[in-house]
């Protein structure tokens, strides 16, 4: 299977990225790892004129300590997350769901940013971001904006981005020495979880999200604030499915999500220490 | 377009289509046809090769991406007539039976051992979970890998 035809820029920096989606608008798509687009471009169901390809944006593949905040360009790839020591001290909970994404040929080549964009609502690192409190930095014609991990996905595979932006650079608020569970099940090596459940506690409070749980990864609003109610865990985790509308498809039925969201929930919350 | 990139340390400029993906330069343009095409879906790993050292499937990379980099597939990994040290734990341990996921299988424990030279029997087989095997079970090619690594323990 080959891609339909397509015209191909290379663009090794944030700079020529914008310069070469600025002249071909629409028909433009950003190419990083590829590792979500080029299976779609294989089957056709992405059929982009024009392919800008910034998998070798240097300027945009780094991880750094910014005050309090962890600064991840959007180019860097999972593997180099797993293995930035600044990422295990300060976000354990990202590099750990860095680990578990796909294959480490997959790890090779997928970016961070590539992950957070496809918003793909079952996926590991834009799920771990939301409980991590995340906001991600985009810049466009107009100049940059941030916005919030709740903020960007709308829907499935869409979020608030606009054709001629580009997502730089992902910001992480440090949980330094806080408590932290990611629960993911699967029924087959490299795959996409049926259903995933981060927490991260910080400064007392306890954020809970779900991957697979609806159209966009979500947090447990209602289990979280029955944690800061002061229930127990396992009482908090009956609450992780209020309000979602998991899909049905051939790994789970709906009712079979719910179950594994209240389920995850209990043993991540464990993992972090509250029972 | 045209491509210049080192193939198992020879230099090459390729005029491919642009939409031309790095297994079908390396296949059908380079004939180096021991990368196998598997499932095309980015699942088998049977197309894994070594891009500037590291596990890639190149039947999900673009041939252009690669420009400038340089791709390690199975005919490069022998030093003349001596065998690559994964090579030799495959054949020791009789690591595979049709052949067809072998050479995937190869390069993605060559990457897997760069990466962590004495893995443990278990990261063996986690680190090996892009590559189906039809035949084996596994079982002899995490022997076949423990073998080609370095003072590996907990076999
Ligand atoms: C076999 C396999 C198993 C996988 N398993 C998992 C898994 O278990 N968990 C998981 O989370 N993921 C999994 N993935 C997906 C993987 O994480 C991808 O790497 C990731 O979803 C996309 O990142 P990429 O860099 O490859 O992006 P690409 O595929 O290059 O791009 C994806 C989308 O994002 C857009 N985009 C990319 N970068 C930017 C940017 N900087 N700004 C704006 N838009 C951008 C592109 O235009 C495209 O629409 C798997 C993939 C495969 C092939
Ligand atoms: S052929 Fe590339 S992963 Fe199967
Ligand atoms: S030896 Fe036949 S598929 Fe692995």
């Amino acid at each position: 299977m080959i891609p339909a035809p397509f015209d191909y820029v290379r663009a090794d920096s944030a700079d020529a990225a914008l310069a070469a989606l600025r002249e071909h608008g629409d028909d433009a798509k950003l190419l990083a790892g590829g590792q979500s687009l080029l299976p779609l471009m294989k089957l056709r169901l992405a059929t982009p004129g024009v392919v800008v390809d910034v998998s070798r944006a240097a300027d945009l593949a780094y991880v750094r300590e910014d005050g309090d905040v962890l600064a991840i360009g959007a180019l860097t790839r999972h593997c180099d997350i797993v293995s930035a020591e600044v990422v295990t001290a300060h976000a354990p909970l990202l590099a750990h769901a860095a680990s578990g994404v796909g294959d480490r040929q997959v790890r090779h080549r997928g970016t961070i940013g590539g992950s957070v964009a496809h918003a793909d609502p079952s996926a590991d690192l834009p799920t771990a971001l939301l409980a991590l409190d995340a906001s991600y930095v985009v810049r466009g014609p107009a100049g940059e904006r941030t916005i919030t991990a709740t903020e960007f996905a709308t829907g499935f595979l869409e979020t608030v981005l606009a054709p001629d932006e580009l997502l730089i650079e992902i910001r992480v608020p440090k949980a330094t020495g806080e408590a932290w569970g990611y629960q993911k099940f699967t029924r087959r090596a490299i795959d996409w979880a049926t259903v995933a459940v981060a927490v991260q506690a910080r400064g007392g409070g306890t954020a809970i999200s779900l991957g697979n749980m609806g159209s966009t990864v979500l947090r447990a609003a209602s289990a979280e604030a029955a944690l800061a109610g002061g229930a127990s865990a396992a009482d908090a985790a009956q609450h992780a499915d209020d309000g979602t509308e998991p899909a049905a498809d051939v790994t789970a039925s709906a009712d079979y999500r719910r179950h594994l969201a209240r389920v995850l929930t209990k043993r991540a919350l464990a993992a972090a220490g509250r029972s | 377009m045209n491509v210049t990139l080192t193939v198992n340390g020879v230099s090459h400029t390729v005029d491919v289509e642009d939409r031309t993906l790095l297994v079908h330069l390396l296949r059908d343009h380079l004939g180096l046809t021991a990368t196998n095409i598997g499932c095309d879906t980015t699942s088998c790993g049977a197309c894994t090769v070594l891009l500037d050292g590291e596990s890639v499937k190149s039947c999900t990379v673009l041939a252009a991406s690669v420009d400038g980099q340089s791709v390690t597939t199975l005919e490069g990994l022998a030093d003349g007539e001596r065998w690559h040290r994964v090579q030799e734990g495959f054949r020791a341990k009789h690591g595979l039976q049709c052949g067809f996921c072998t050479p995937g299988m190869v390069m993605a424990a060559v990457s897997l051992l760069a990466e962590n030279p004495s893995p443990t029997a278990a990261q063996v087989r986690e680190g090996l979970e892009g590559n189906l095997c039809r035949c084996t079970g596994y079982h002899n090619i995490v022997a076949a890998v423990l073998e080609a690594a370095e003072g590996s323990v907990a076999r």
